[in-house]
């Protein structure tokens, strides 16, 4: 992008203003639509604006680790579908693709968000697996939170399987739901010059100096982060940017409900 | 009395009522929407019973790498692709398969008639079928949405391409077998994808698995013939709904 756009927008972001008229600290239009997906245990599709991404829940049996072998094992994946955006390639995931994965992954699992113990059929010997995979349809900015979002929407809407023996019958669903003790919530908040934004355009992404991705709890418990971008951020930088994500994080909590 | 038995087993075992209540030569329910992928230049929700398939159209664009550019035409590139959660069973592993990368070239065979690739030199038309979930018959709603993607997307096209399977379940002939059916257990079933463009009658896709009489071959194609311009009804009015809503804008 050239240092024009990135000026053009920079002067914007001083006025409070983005390229479709939104503030700085403003979302666009949040949607959640929860069992979008017939064939998956559990699904959400979640738009931000044009951003639109469907996450779905798949469950498998299988050992547990040796190191919890009473506990069931939680997995995210996210598939950077070259539909939903001409810069994405098609073949095994590029780099993008897993941090994506294991940000939200790291949301999931910090917070404890899944009662994993309870996931347990045989210690030792049999667990529940948690599949989350989550594949945007169009990606017009902040794939993080969006993704988050839905992931969270598709557990909660999650029912287990029958289990008849060692097999899974994926045609009867049970009415039993995940053990869901937590909700975190993510928040990115990007630095472009010296403005804080939230909910960024592609555009808005392709100039961004840092980005931080914060997940909270509704108590304000802070479950996971991450730093992207190429410079650095100062400890008051990184408080302010925590603060934001934060407040912001209660807007998008309600869509949960 | 080895006869009057098999005679009692073929009537006992005929396929008399569709499991999921159809008559024999219905069609699921169909839903059609252009311009669904803000990013594409083209692209389609094709939806027949539980079946849902998305397809974007990026290009005409430059074709790396370079070695690939022909200057007489361009090339269609088609990728059909399962998400991990569409399938009726367990999760499909990401990533394409033997099964995918295969539809994926019969799916660009059975478009590829319909396509002008001289139009654009050097370059590609990159098709991206995606299927959130599947109930069978998935190969031929992709088609039926990369079809109308491709026209969203303003490629010049000779005509659509509409798809659906036929078959036969138990010496029975169906339109639109859906997975209960092509899993039915209690005798030979056969599964024909078939693709056909309507302005010639031709089939541009034909696949079989399954057991079949050549007979009853025929009078499945027969069947499927009647019912695709049904099916290319349903596309047009999707993509003609566009272009009306955009005329009232």
């Amino acid at each position: 992008m050239s240092k024009e756009t990135r000026d053009h927008i920079i002067n914007y972001l001083k006025n409070n203003l983005r390229y479709d008229g939104r503030n700085n600290l403003q979302y666009r239009e949040v949607t959640v639509e929860t069992n979008v997906v017939k064939t998956a245990e559990g699904s959400a599709r979640v738009k931000l604006g044009d951003t639109e991404l469907i996450a779905g829940v798949k469950f498998e049996v299988g050992k547990p680790y040796p190191d919890i072998p009473e506990e069931g094992t939680i997995m995210v994946n996210a598939e950077l579908l070259p539909m939903s955006n001409p810069e994405f390639e098609s073949g095994p995931p590029q780099i993008q693709a897993i941090e994506l994965a294991r940000v939200v992954d790291r949301g999931i699992r910090e917070s404890k968000a899944i009662d994993t113990k309870k996931l347990c059929i045989k210690a030792g010997e049999q667990v529940w697996t948690v599949i989350i995979d989550l594949i945007p349809l169009n990606d017009a900015g902040n794939l993080f939170d969006a993704a988050a979002l839905a992931a969270m929407a598709a557990l909660k809407s999650a029912h287990f399987p029958a289990l008849e023996g060692q097999k899974i019958d994926y045609k009867k669903p049970t009415k039993q739901k995940l053990p869901l003790v937590a909700e975190p919530i993510s928040v990115t908040v990007l630095k472009i010059g010296s403005y804080f934004v939230v909910d960024p355009l592609l555009q808005e992404e392709e100039i961004l100096d840092a980005r931080l991705t914060v997940a909270t709890l509704d108590d304000g418990t802070i479950c996971a982060l991450q730093k992207g971008g190429k410079l650095p951020l100062s400890i008051e930088e990184i408080e302010q940017m925590i603060d934001i994500a934060t407040d912001k994080a209660k807007e998008l909590r309600k869509h949960l409900r | 009395m080895a006869q009057a038995h098999r005679l009692q087993k073929v009537i006992m075992m005929s396929y008399k009522k569709r499991i999921d209540g159809r008559k024999f030569d219905e069609l699921r329910e169909i839903e059609a929407k252009v311009g669904v992928i803000k990013n594409a230049d083209g692209s389609a929700y094709f939806r027949i019973g539980k079946t849902i398939a998305y397809a974007a159209v990026y290009g005409p664009r430059d074709l790396f790498p370079k070695f690939l550019q022909d200057p007489e035409k361009g090339l269609l590139r088609t990728n059909y692709n399962m998400m991990p959660f569409s399938g009726s069973g367990e999760r499909v592993k990401p990533g394409p398969s033997r099964r995918s990368r295969e539809i994926s070239y019969v799916t660009e065979k059975a478009l590829s008639p319909v396509v002008n690739l001289e139009d654009f030199p050097n370059s590609v038309v990159d098709v991206f079928i995606e299927l959130t979930q599947t109930d069978a018959g998935s190969r031929c709603a992709g088609i039926c949405a990369a079809s109308m993607a491709l026209a969203d997307a303003g490629i010049i096209m000779k005509d659509l391409v509409a798809a659906v399977s036929v078959g036969s379940v138990d010496g029975q002939i169906v339109l639109d077998l859906d997975y209960d059916e092509e899993a039915y257990d209690k005798g030979d079933v056969a599964d024909i994808p078939l693709a056909m463009i309507p302005s010639t009658g031709q089939f541009s896709l034909l696949q079989m698995d399954g057991k079949i009489s050549k007979e009853n071959l025929m009078k499945a194609l027969e069947m499927g013939k009647k019912a695709l311009p049904k099916i290319i009804e349903i596309q047009r009015n999707a993509l003609k709904k566009k272009f009306e809503v955009m005329q009232n804008e």
